[in-house]
């Protein structure tokens, strides 16, 4: 179990969490496998400990840290998030951890900062999918945020669920969370933290631009090219009910963040 | 001894049939088991829908093989069990259709307009099982005699189908093309083959020419 944690009620939904044993058994974790169980059947004998994380860039302290050093001084709290994945479906998931935004802030970002970059662990002894010759990815998995979008304070790196620490099917030691973008932004098992002046290469984007943006905000009015974005099948869903729900725009959290984009065409800067 | 020479012979491909009939049930067997036992995870809907496509593609592969095999180790026996495969192919294409709109869509019609105005590759597969339905209806050997020629013209509607089925498979890919790429050398062989017979017949038509 982790340290004590206080709920965040002003950023938590009171929707229903999804039952914990269907959170670490759905998981798109391409490192691990292709099917929505691979990772939690793939993924147990994950090393996460020690882990150092490597903070680069424009800042005035960059450094190789150990976890524990990188974690010690931030309060962690529980959100309960709606998480919407790109494939349509979604979860409400009760993450612990704290703003990316305070962490950054303790290593002096230089003004030249306007990007983040995240990259998760590559280590194909452990992640059999790194060594997939029929992917479409390259490893490793890299991803990105605006400035203003990491120092957002919903922006959370977690790194527990459910008051335990992380499974490693869940982007153990630790992870982000971007609760108004498609799941695939938010980044697993992150061992680099760079922060750049250039928008950075993201790796869907790469893979397919015209499917996958670097913003990727939740957006019903835009679909993806292969299949609608209006309406997502909340999970667990039965076999007796489908439970789909209207999608809703920045994943329902455009109070908070709409306006981080206005004045952007939405449309265009998907 | 006489006796027993006739049983073998008669029960041999009795037994057989069954094996045919059954064989291609079990996949759904253990998919309702898996269903029943709430094995399926958090998205039973997808899990379901995804199995019934693979197992589709499966028959509908076996069902093409059945002629090269029969051809290349003179299983003769072989043909006689092809319109099973074939209408197995045909069911588990229904049930795939049916778990979706069911499970995924609920029936809702909006849903249902919208993913079939939207989402070319589900128009793709729909059109496959739609050329499919009318293979199933004429496979009976009334229906075989009485189109005659024009059955075999009509039943060569299954290589545009399997071709469908291919294109609904790959405009699926995301992060891997490893399933997509097994299948499709597989149906390349398939067609291939039939290729590779049509151009040695028409060299042995000129030849006696």
């Amino acid at each position: 179990a982790l340290r004590d944690s206080v709920r965040n009620e002003a950023f938590s939904t009171d929707e229903k969490p999804a039952p914990y044993g269907n959170i670490i058994t759905h998981n798109n974790f391409y490192e691990f496998g292709l099917g929505k169980q691979d990772p939690s059947q793939k993924a147990q004998a994950f090393k996460t400990d020690p882990w150092k994380v490597e903070i680069a860039g424009e800042v005035n302290k960059p450094g190789v840290y150990n976890l524990e050093d990188l974690l010690r001084p931030h309060a962690l709290e529980e959100r309960i998030y709606r998480l919407r994945c790109v494939e349509a479906w979604s979860m409400v998931i009760p993450w612990m951890g704290f703003s990316l935004g305070d962490l950054l802030k303790r290593f002096e970002p230089t003004s030249k900062a306007k990007y983040v970059e995240f990259t998760t662990l590559q280590d194909s002894e452990q992640m059999p999918g790194q060594r997939s010759f029929f992917s479409t990815l390259d490893w490793p998995y890299v991803e990105g945020l605006r400035m203003d979008e990491a120092m957002h304070p919903l922006t959370l790196l977690a790194v527990g669920l459910y008051g335990n620490a992380l499974p490693p099917q869940n982007g153990a030691p630790f992870r982000l969370v971007v609760p108004w973008k498609y799941g695939f932004k938010s980044i697993k098992s992150i061992v680099k933290i760079r922060l750049v002046e250039e928008m950075p290469g993201t790796t869907w984007n790469r893979t397919a631009s015209g499917e996958y943006g670097f913003y990727a905000n939740v957006n019903p009015a835009v679909d993806h090219p292969r299949w609608s974005q209006a309406t997502e099948r909340r999970l667990p869903s039965s076999l007796f009910s489908p439970n789909i729900v209207d999608t809703r725009p920045f994943n329902g959290y455009a109070d908070e963040v709409a306006g981080l984009y206005s004045g952007m065409d939405l449309q265009r800067w998907f | 001894m006489v006796l027993t020479g006739i049983r073998a012979n008669t029960l041999k491909p009795y037994a057989l049939w069954w094996l045919v009939f059954l064989l291609p049930l079990l996949p759904l067997v253990w998919l309702f088991e898996q269903a029943w036992s709430m094995n399926l995870g958090a998205d039973p809907a997808q899990a379901i829908v995804k199995f019934t496509g693979l197992w589709t593609l499966r028959l509908l592969w076996i069902t093409l093989a059945v002629t090269p095999l029969r051809r290349i180790f003179h299983w003769g026996w072989l043909q006689r069990y092809r319109r099973m495969l074939g209408l197995y192919a045909l069911f588990y294409a229904m049930v795939h259709l049916l778990a979706f709109a069911t499970f995924i869509l609920g029936w809702r019609p909006d849903l249902l307009w919208r993913e079939l105005s939207e989402r070319p590759y589900i128009v793709v597969g729909s059109l496959a099982l739609l050329l499919l339905i009318p293979l199933g209806i004429t496979s009976t050997r009334g229906m075989q005699r009485r189109l005659g020629a024009r059955w075999v013209k009509l039943h060569r509607l299954v290589y545009v189908i399997a071709l469908l089925a291919m294109v609904h498979f790959i405009w699926q890919i995301r992060s891997s093309f490893e399933d997509q790429l097994f299948y499709g050398v597989i149906l390349a062989a398939l067609l291939g083959y039939r290729i590779w017979m049509r151009r040695n017949s028409l060299k042995r038509k000129n030849l006696l020419r």
